[in-house]
């Protein structure tokens, strides 16, 4: 089955990210580099999303199209990445997850 | 999925009889028709339909030789009539024939998908009691006194998160055992405490949950011999049944444990569940919350008379629970350990740091105010008694709380 995993970052790991020094920096991203190529065989496509301040909403659903500034939903939580995995089943996706070095909040949807 | 049947008044009885004839069958069925289609929604609708059935027409045909052959047969025509679109699932079922091949009790494979973490736990507990005890939707809203319509919404959408989120349907891998099993655990010991303090004598028409919650518990022990802890929660839940009848007086007001008629406990029930929890431990030597919880009951269930309780015994026990499962209601429970052991003053101090997280927990006031009591704090221990009073919906613990309301 196919899944995406979505990765959710809080305003806490991103205030202890920035805190940290460049070494520590440079190992944490170390560890999601470390995590892709360990799991390369299940990873259909994955993709890192920039930072929630860089997001521009259009909504269509009230006459003109209205385009504002910033994420569709003002949130302490955002998304900040995706990974589309090839795997059995929900438990072959959970046991991915529950790897993650990274981000504190990972959400699993069955997709196609 | 249809609708219920409108059942005969007077008829319950003979209902919770045929239920229980149902349970022994139903979940082995559902295993080996999920098995059979790879599909866990259709068998499973396939499974409720020869339950309701079976209910309907049982009363008054009598209970059949073979139930299993019975419900077997009527799951397999249903599933060759409706599932006239899914081809290939007709033709499996065509091939069918009973007796099936005896192979293992796939039964466990059923209570780990019910019981998946990826569902929520409202739904795991309606789905174990549908799918492994055969429970109809009807029988489940009535335990939960919750609307039909809510039981079957919260099936139906567990049933399709199984489909849609590919669930699987198997044993949990060695490295995923223990939590899973915890889940399973907790589903188990929900369903019991749910029947447990909500039995009164008005509802004693209602399904007996406890009795649900042990027969799981035993299947599981049955199926999983090598966990303690599942040896843990069984003896858990029978040493609790043991004292069952001491603990509602004629007028069905609840009686505390000091005040229990100790001739009314199933001393030879308490002596098999102690004997129980002892060859667990004695074999494994892996003593976990449940069995820990266990132990504790045993102490109390083998003292003659509540003076004889070996307080000293329970504290080391809440210690040890405690250490593996830190919990503001155990501390509780471990301060009125600490009442005997230690008096009154040491036991209200414990419950000083659990107010805060404690506020809106009846027993929490319920317990304070007695020591308040003992304490000659008359005053106070009224007012927590009141707060108990506001927190509390269960009516056999709000009538023991107003008779205490008359202190003086």
């Amino acid at each position: 089955m196919k899944y995406v995993l979505m990765f959710v970052e809080t305003e806490q790991f991103a205030k202890e990210l920035a805190a940290m020094g460049e070494l520590e920096q440079q190992a944490a991203y170390e560890a999601v580099g470390r995590w892709f190529a360990e799991n390369t065989d299940k990873i259909t496509h994955h993709t890192h999303l920039h930072p929630v301040h860089t997001a521009t909403t259009v909504r269509l659903d009230q006459g003109d199209p209205v385009v504002t500034d910033g994420p569709f939903v003002e949130g302490k939580e955002v998304v900040s990445g995706f990974a589309e995995v090839e795997v059995a089943d929900l438990d072959e996706a959970l046991a991915l997850a529950r790897t993650w070095p990274a981000c504190p909040i990972v959400e699993i949807r069955p997709a196609s | 999925m249809t609708a219920s049947t409108g059942e005969p008044e007077g008829a319950q009885a003979s209902q919770e009889a045929l239920a229980r004839v149902v349970r022994e069958h139903a979940g082995r069925l559902a295993a080996s028709l999920v098995s059979l289609l790879g599909d866990f929604s259709a068998a499973e609708d396939l499974v409720q339909d020869a339950i309701e059935t079976a209910l309907r027409r049982w009363p008054a045909e009598g209970v059949p030789e073979r139930p299993d052959a019975w419900l077997f047969t009527v799951a397999r025509r249903r599933g060759l009539d409706v599932l006239r679109r899914e081809s290939n699932y007709r033709a499996k079922l065509a091939q069918l024939t009973w007796p099936q091949p005896t192979t293992r009790d796939d039964r466990l494979r059923l209570i780990f998908t019910c019981c998946h973490p990826a569902l929520s736990r409202s739904a795991q507990i309606a789905l174990t009691l549908r799918v492994v005890c055969g429970l109809s939707t009807a029988q489940i809203a009535a335990a939960f006194v919750v609307p039909e319509t809510t039981v079957a919404q919260r099936i139906t959408r567990a049933k399709r998160k199984i489909g849609e989120a590919g669930i699987p349907y198997r044993i949990p891998v060695e490295e995923e055992l223990p939590e899973r099993l915890g889940e399973v655990l907790a589903v188990i010991y929900l369903l019991f405490n749910e029947g447990y303090l909500s039995s009164t004598a008005e509802r004693a028409q209602a399904r007996d949950l406890v009795d649900d919650a042990e027969w799981l518990a035993a299947l599981l022990a049955n199926l999983m011999p090598k966990e303690p802890e599942v040896a843990g929660l069984l003896a858990l839940i029978r040493l609790h049944r043991a004292r069952g009848a001491a603990r509602f007086d004629a007028e069905g007001r609840l009686v505390l444990l000091a005040d229990q008629d100790r001739s009314l406990w199933d001393c030879q029930a308490i002596g098999e569940a102690t004997a129980l929890l002892m060859r667990t431990a004695r074999a494994h030597h892996r003593p976990g919350p449940y069995q820990l919880q266990a132990a504790i009951v045993a102490c109390h269930a083998e003292a003659k008379t509540f003076a004889d309780t070996d307080w000293a015994q329970i504290l080391v026990l809440y210690d040890m629970l405690l250490h593996q499962a830190p919990s503001p209601v155990t501390r509780l429970h471990r301060a009125i350990a600490v009442r005997y052991a230690m008096g009154v003053e040491a036991a209200l101090a414990e419950l000083m740091d659990l107010g805060d997280v404690l506020e809106g927990y009846p027993l929490f006031h319920a317990t304070r105010a007695e020591l308040l009591r003992d304490l000659g704090r008359q005053e106070e221990g009224r007012r927590a008694v009141e707060r108990a009073l506001e927190l509390t919906a269960n009516p056999a613990q709000q009538a023991l709380l107003e008779q205490r309301l008359g202190w003086d």
